[in-house]
């Protein structure tokens, strides 16, 4: 006789799952502090043990020490590693001298600038992923003649092509020049997302159940509706791996498109700036850094989160 | 029950036989370079499209052969400058991410730990550290490349070889227990040969990245004797044929490694390599 | 080739004894699932039984405790004359599992050896042994091939050459045959009773195919649906050798009607059985997440 016990691992109510995925967000976010925390113990440690002399932060030279560390190494200097209280300070500073924008303001700005231009390149860049994936999944012949090109385009650093690039689109008719600037921006980016998809989706379209494919068969169900029920939902997880690649790819081709096409708004321009000018100030420079991985790591979210509550409860795929 | 009786596992085919199905598998990419290189001089040729937007092939060999030496800008030099930052940051890179992997697959503190932040670190545009990087080793010191290509190798390594080491069939973990084998043991007996192909997998990714890497860091300041300074400065005076010339040969580095990197996982781990042939 | 002698006197021709077993999985201290409760059995040296039984009833988990690899919550459980965590570490038993869980990378010949390896035999010992038992499972000509290159039914005989190769007392086989068709299956049957006649090896064997069991055994061991609890020992007393002329007397039909009223008793073999099979699925579950731990 079975005994009127629970089947294991479900738990008993919808309540009970809800409240086990808060309890796994507050578990994360907690251990999300407890990294960063210690991040932040292990850099001013060895600023402690290495660094130049401690002062009060921003007082004038001469003032009076605080804490006068037993070694000195090199890369622990003021330059190199400034404090961690300089670099928040610098936030709420004017991001120039004169400037009446601060710091935080100024970046946020540049960073939802360079955000534009990576999301348009990353969407095209998938659109463009999708439709040649879709395209070699059809036709063997032509995956075989174009998909050695496709990994060899990546194996070309997009850093190399982006100068010509640059000029290309400055000698094309009917925008302005900073659109020109931007659209090269984007074909930057474009270029950098379009790679992941399409591998990814060339593994994703075929990796439904050959007998699912024989059901479709036996429907005698057309390519298209073959493609719209059977391989399109089978490639989602794949698509949503890529994606969160090609998240990161579509920035890291914003900010270098931005770089070399001179334009001025971006994060990848006030990243060269603030190089240019790290001696006066190198708490800007890491500033500007911290604020390109948020924008990345904001857009991997955006994705994650996507991701979620489309592919309810169906696992990522593994590439 | 012999080999034959099974259909399609392990058929030996005559030597002729597969060489001549390999070719017939890439004519089509090799028809397509090969007409794409022709359709480029010709169109370029007739249409008289002037070298401000695309040079003519040849007008980019001879730029190779001028530029092979001695000149502004010494091409062989400079590859050899820019692919020795490579690989050197390909190995500081791959022996890092090796090492954490076998840290997090070891010990589970260290995989909660190390684990997120390696998601979380995946997800930051790491060329904005270039800059950083550059300031800190010495925009003229090769250093200074060598380790932004270790910073784009580590993360791929690491995963990969992480996901390897942790991703064995659970049987295979019973079996061992059965055997009394200390952890030590299924380590070096299960664990790591069954990281190798993602071992592998990884380098592939990684090769490229490491060129990237390097490139990208010359591009933000470098010696002049590096293929990024000559892509920026031969563009920059407006000498296009060099700056293509430079891209070539930075492609051709990539595609190289890439291919040594395969070769590598055919010769080390050929068991992996014809499994997934027979998957298919 | 002789089976390891047990090192207990007291133990007197029993070579596994389990005594008030009971096994409990909880998560926290919620009792989740009870999958074996009251086991008293006794095997006795050279025998070959079968646990038989629905899906989720413990059979698998039994065979897991005899084997140490699932703690009991209660009872005592005698291997070998030792406790059962001494005879793991002695290598008193080998492990044939549903998949052969056979290397990827090592051919036929080195996944045999592998057990020796680690058990530390030195070369040229691991190579004789290896080819003897490719040789009595008649995988000669496939010492050099990869696992993939081989069928399902040829890899469960190298699972099982490699889990004889260091003369175990006992072994022990988890549904090996369970993924191979009917007449696959008949054939191994045949040739485990070969290799059970050549080694003298005790086998417990767990299996859900009634024909199987009663064909194989001595003794078949009745299982009851979760919570597992023995239904009943059925003697098997056809003559030996048995072979395939053996499956169409009328004695064989007898047994095989017997053990299924027997089963049929327990409570398996009802229209609840689905239930039984979604059980079945957790106790696997539970049953990964206990051996990895």
């Amino acid at each position: 006789m079975a005994s009127a016990v629970a089947v294991s691992g479900r738990p008993a109510s919808p309540r009970a799952a809800a409240s086990g995925r808060v309890r796994r967000i507050a578990r994360g976010a907690v251990r999300t502090i407890a990294i960063l925390a210690i991040v932040a113990l292990v850099w001013e440690g060895v600023k402690f043990l290495g660094g130049v002399p401690w002062r009060a932060p921003g007082a004038e030279l001469g003032s009076p020490v605080i804490h006068q560390p037993p070694f000195r190494w090199a890369f622990a200097n003021d330059l190199n590693l400034p404090h961690l209280w300089t670099i928040a300070n610098a936030f709420a500073q004017p991001f120039q001298r004169g400037a009446d924008v601060s710091l935080a303001q100024y970046l946020f700005g540049a960073a939802l600038y360079t955000w534009r231009e990576a999301a348009i390149g990353f969407a095209l860049g998938a659109a463009l992923g999708l439709l040649l994936s879709t395209l070699f999944v059809h036709v063997r012949l032509l995956e075989r003649a174009l998909v050695p090109y496709v990994v060899a385009s990546q194996t070309i650093p997009i850093i190399a092509l982006a100068p010509i690039i640059v000029i290309w689109t400055g000698n094309i008719q009917g925008f302005d020049p900073a659109t020109r600037r931007v659209i090269a921006v984007v074909i930057v980016a474009t270029y950098l997302t379009f790679f992941p998809v399409t591998i990814a989706m060339i593994r994703g379209l075929r990796s439904f159940d050959p007998r699912a494919m024989e059901l479709m068969r036996s429907y005698a169900a057309t390519r298209w509706e073959i493609y719209r029920k059977l391989r399109l939902p089978a490639s989602l997880p794949y698509l949503f791996t890529s994606l969160k690649i090609a998240a990161t790819a579509s920035v890291v081709g914003a900010i270098i498109g931005e770089d070399t096409g001179a334009i001025q708004a971006g994060l990848g321009r006030v990243i060269t700036t603030f190089a240019q000018y790290y001696i006066t100030g190198p708490e800007k420079l890491w500033a500007a850094i911290l604020a390109a991985a948020l924008l990345g790591i904001a857009f991997f979210f955006v994705l994650r989160t996507a991701e979620l509550l489309t592919l309810r409860g169906r696992s990522a795929a593994t590439t | 029950m012999s080999a034959a009786a099974i259909p399609g596992r392990g058929r030996p085919g005559s030597a002729a036989g597969r060489w001549s199905r390999r070719i017939r598998f890439y004519l089509p990419a090799i028809l397509v370079f090969v007409g794409g290189i022709v359709l480029w001089e010709l169109v370029i040729r007739a249409a008289n499209v002037s070298q401000f937007i695309l040079p003519r092939p040849s007008g980019i060999l001879d730029a190779l052969r001028e530029n092979w030496v001695g000149t502004r800008f010494p091409l062989f030099v400079s590859a050899v400058q820019t692919l020795k930052e490579a690989l050197g940051g390909l190995l500081i890179g791959t022996v890092a991410g090796v090492l954490v992997a076998f840290a997090i697959a070891r010990w589970v503190t260290a995989r909660n730990v190390l684990l997120p932040v390696a998601i979380a670190v995946n997800a930051i545009p790491l060329i904005a550290l270039a800059p950083l990087i550059n300031a800190w080793f010495g925009l003229l010191n090769e250093m200074s490349k060598m380790v932004m290509a270790a910073v784009l190798v580590v993360f791929p390594v690491m995963a990969n070889v992480t996901r390897g080491l942790v991703q064995v069939e659970p049987g295979a973990l019973e079996l061992m227990r059965s055997y009394a084998a200390s952890e030590w043991t299924i380590l070096r007996k299960v664990r790591v040969p069954n990281a190798l192909p993602f071992f592998f997998t990884a380098m592939k990714i990684a090769t490229t990245l490491a060129l990237i890497g390097a490139v990208v860091g010359e591009y933000y300041g470098g010696q002049n004797k590096v293929l990024g300074r000559i892509i920026v400065e031969s563009a920059a005076g407006l000498r296009f044929e060099t700056t293509w010339a430079a891209i070539v040969l930075v492609a051709i580095a990539g595609i190289s490694l890439y291919v040594i990197a395969v070769l590598a996982e055919r010769v080390v781990i050929p068991w992996a390599t014809t499994l997934e042939a027979e998957r298919g | 080739m002789t089976a390891k002698a047990s090192e207990s006197s007291e133990s007197s021709g029993s070579v596994v004894r389990l005594s008030g077993v009971d096994k409990v999985f909880t998560r926290g201290d919620q009792v989740v699932t009870t999958a074996l409760e009251g086991i008293d059995l006794s095997i006795a040296r050279g025998e070959f039984i079968s646990l038989i039984g629905p899906s989720g009833c413990g059979k698998s988990t039994l065979l897991r405790v005899i084997a140490d690899l699932i703690e009991p919550t209660a009872g005592e459980v005698i291997v070998n004359g030792k406790p059962a965590a001494q005879a793991r570490r002695d290598r008193d038993y080998g492990m044939v599992f549903q998949a052969p869980v056979l290397m990827d990378w090592r051919t036929v010949e080195d996944n045999v050896k592998l057990p020796l390896e680690i058990m530390g035999w030195d070369r040229a010992r691991r190579t004789a042994r290896a080819r003897e038992m490719l040789h009595l499972v008649e995988l000669d000509e496939f010492l050099g091939h990869r696992p993939f290159q081989l069928s399902g039914g040829m890899q469960q005989r190298v699972a099982i050459a490699r889990a004889l190769s260091f003369e175990p007392a006992i072994l022990l086989m988890d549904e090996p045959f369970g993924a191979l068709g009917e007449m696959t299956r008949e054939r191994m049957n045949s040739e485990v009773l070969r290799i059970w006649e050549q080694t003298g090896t005790t086998i417990v064997f767990v299996t859900h195919s009634i024909p199987e069991a009663v064909f194989l055994s001595s003794r078949v061991v009745v299982m009851s649906p979760r919570p597992g609890r023995i239904t009943k020992i059925v003697d098997v007393d056809l003559p030996r050798p048995r072979d395939i002329l053996t499956r169409e007397t009328q004695r064989y039909f007898q047994l095989v009607t017997e053990v299924r009223e027997a089963l049929r008793a327990g409570g398996a073999l009802t229209t609840g059985d689905d239930e039984l099979d979604a059980g079945g699925a957790s106790e696997t579950r539970t049953l990964a997440e206990g051996a990895i731990g």
